[in-house]
């Protein structure tokens, strides 16, 4: 199975490990990964700012790169999402509306591909800790990725997860939300860090980049010793 | 009072909510206790989505045919001898008001709950007009002694603990007992049973009305609506020209939904249906029953890609879900109708140039949206309103219309985006230590006052990838 890589442009800048670990999770489950070099950033801050011609721009530029691709599969919930907009976003345009559609169909989320498409449920890794799993908003509300990763991290030998109180509540990521709004999302991600606190747990783990800065970013800040880990670096630890 | 609240801008209230640790943790248990409630109930209904699309299919047929509906409860209101007034504006709405107030030679008024008189100001016109307004909701009572504003459209003094309540109650009325609850309410219904027996007029909202039959509906806890609308021998009913339903068979799915979605109950302690005035072989009821529909900005909303913020049965589940209400609360809002359906609502009602922030006051989460009971898709109109303040407006910032220009120039050029992410960690190298950056410039700066922010990586992904191609191509 051809998968193409979407990296996302905070796993490529910030934490390529994730995107190793990625494309090494999907080579060990025999997929055929290759990386379109022409791939940029998903638009979503400029749409979810209301920049709405400038994020057309970004989707047009990915829809060219993943066209050929017979799947798209990316470590995030967020940036997936914004892909499966792209049709709805640019539907005053007949072309690219249709050309957005036939990528959007074929671009996963990483644990939903496993689970849904290559129909895994245990990926025979070993990871020893006791983590929390913060489940992020775009990845579960909007994508409907919500029994995948819980389904994927369970199956992890020696991992001992510890259930988030309000796991469902927004960490104050929300993009430029964080930057626009700053002092509210500082006293989100204060909560979220204090619930993770309580967990006791060793390691955070999560599905999208964005959220998991924002709340490492805190968590390092109150010198709480928890390490920050995305959930393609769990699952494909030996 | 109007639509508006306090006067100060957008970041000041903000700021004055997180400050406010109180209210924070009055609204943070009150949205603990809310949320568990609603879910458990929609779980003891069954088939709860089902419900919210059935709900969504009747608020959008309804919305749909409203000048149908609307024709047919005012007919059936004035067959059963009351009168119905349109309002165009708050203005019309009032003086409507004042007019009836006037004739009844009225000194008195008590009120039952309604937004809809808090949007149009209805209290202070009364009291311009030389009439006595007295709140019978509790807590709209509180506010009322407090002059202070609703912070949460089902629970208006959710701001509020039980301690500051004791202490409103002793400045204004001479309370003095504990702040036990029971106690604190005890009072209320002391005092406020005097009001009921001695106005001269019973104000309500109108949580639905019925077409088919003309009445209209009240969703209460407290009881107090039945002594307004018993008591007094004249009764105004004011409603949103929205917050009507075909039949009682619809009726039933939208209180459902409101009961359950708003507070958790499968009913509230009074469901109240009033059909018309008292007719003359009956013992009950005012002699003289009036209906404002009121549109205040409603009927430009119809048939606009917002039309389903009308859809909204205004339970609060959206303000109850919503995490940014939960950290700055409802006066950060600066609008009666505070969270993702006042963020959403007001800028249709009150125009943009005041409420440009209310938009981008939401992380779009989309908990909103989730909590919904009648599926309105908030988190897509908090985008579309953000759209229109950027494109059509052009109230966005300069700065941020510059740096949205060249990230669009960015995400568009392969080469220059491939150049940028190789050169980020040098560009940031001023401001890194450890790897992380502390204190960051820019749009950075908010961010790292309160939380750190990573440094872009030594060697970015596609490097790496470049060179394993490479070795492989060797090997």
């Amino acid at each position: 199975m051809k998968v193409s890589l979407f990296i996302t442009c905070l796993c490529d800048t910030f934490t390529p490990d994730v995107g190793k670990d990625t494309v090494q999770l999907l080579e060990r489950f025999g997929c055929e990964v290759d990386f379109p070099e022409n791939q940029t950033c998903c638009g979503q801050p400029a749409f979810n700012s209301g920049y709405k011609q400038e994020s057309i721009q970004a989707m047009k530029q990915m829809i060219t790169a993943f066209e050929a691709s017979e799947y798209v599969v990316g470590p995030s919930g967020s940036c997936v999402q914004m892909i499966k907009e792209y049709p709805h976003a640019l539907k005053d345009d007949l072309e690219w509306s249709e050309r957005a559609q036939a990528v959007a169909q074929k671009t996963y989320e990483l644990t939903q591909f496993l689970v849904e498409v290559l129909q895994v449920s245990n990926v025979k890794s070993t990871f020893q800790g006791t983590a929390t799993y913060h489940p992020s908003c775009h990845m579960t509300r909007l994508l409907g990725v919500k029994d995948a990763p819980r389904i994927l991290l369970e199956n992890v030998e020696g991992l001992n997860l510890i259930e988030l109180p309000l796991k469902e509540d927004c960490c104050g990521f929300g993009g430029t939300f964080a930057v626009k709004n700053a002092a509210v999302s500082g006293q989100m991600v204060e909560e979220k860090a204090q619930h993770i606190d309580e967990t006791g747990a060793e390691y955070l783990i999560g599905g999208d980049m964005g959220c998991l800065m924002n709340m490492g970013g805190c968590l390092r800040r109150n010198k709480q010793d928890v390490k920050v880990l995305h959930i393609a670096q769990v699952l494909n630890s030996q | 009072m109007g639509i508006r609240i306090g006067d100060k801008p957008y970041a000041e209230r903000i700021q004055a909510g997180i400050e406010n640790s109180f209210m924070r943790q009055a609204v943070s248990s009150a949205q603990g206790r809310f949320r568990s409630g609603r879910l458990k109930a929609a779980e003891d209904l069954g088939d709860w989505e089902d419900w919210r699309t059935l709900g969504e299919e009747i608020r959008h047929h309804t919305m749909e045919n409203l000048d149908y509906y609307l024709h047919q409860l005012s007919e059936q209101v004035e067959k059963r001898g009351g009168t119905v007034f349109f309002a165009e504006t708050a203005e019309e709405a009032n003086a409507y008001v004042q007019e009836v107030a006037k004739k009844k030679q009225a000194r008195k008024v008590v009120k039952s709950k309604s937004m809809v008189t808090e949007e149009i100001g209805l209290n202070e016109a009364l009291q311009q007009s030389g009439c006595e307004v007295v709140e019978s909701d509790l807590g709209e009572w509180i506010l009322q002694l407090d002059e202070d504003p609703p912070s949460h459209i089902v629970t208006p003094a959710l701001h509020k603990n039980k301690e500051q309540i004791r202490e409103t109650f002793a400045n204004k009325k001479g309370y003095t007992k504990t702040d036990q609850p029971e106690e604190l309410a005890a009072f209320a219904r002391e005092q406020l049973r005097k009001d009921f027996l001695e106005a001269d007029l019973g104000v309500t909202g109108c949580n639905f009305a019925v077409a088919e039959s003309g009445a209209v509906t009240l969703v209460t806890n407290e009881g107090n609506a039945r002594m307004v609308t018993s008591l007094p021998d004249t009764h105004i009913a004011v409603m949103g020209m929205e917050r009507v339903v075909p039949t009682w068979e619809e009726l039933e799915v939208v209180v459902s939904l409101l009961t359950r979605a708003a507070v958790g109950q499968k009913l509230t302690s009074y469901i109240t249906a009033l059909t018309g005035a008292r007719l003359e072989d009956e013992t009950d009821g005012p002699e003289d029953f009036h209906l404002v529909i009121v549109d205040n900005g409603r009927s430009k909303i119809l048939g606009t890609e917002f039309q389903s913020a009308l859809h909204c049965i205004r339970c609060a589940a959206c303000i109850n879900a919503c995490p940014v209400y939960r950290h700055v609360g409802g006066h950060s809002y600066g609008s009666i109708y505070p969270g993702p359906i006042g963020a959403v609502l007001t800028p249709l009602l009150d125009g943009y140039e005041d409420h440009k922030d209310l938009p981008y006051a939401s992380t779009l989460c989309a908990a909103c949206t989730e909590a919904c009971p009648v599926k309105i898709p908030l988190h897509e109109h908090l985008i579309r309103h953000r759209e229109i303040i950027v494109e059509r407006e052009h109230m966005g910032a300069k700065s941020e219309e510059w740096m949205m220009k060249g990230f669009a120039k960015w995400a568009s050029t392969p080469a220059a985006y491939k150049l940028s992410t190789k050169m980020a960690r040098t560009a940031m190298k001023p401001w890194t230590k450890d790897g992380q950056i502390e204190n960051g410039p820019g749009p950075l700066k908010g961010w790292t006052e309160s939380r750190d922010f990573p440094a872009p990586a030594k060697k970015n992904f596609r490097e790496w990838y470049k060179q394993r191609e490479k070795r492989r191509g060797e090997a």
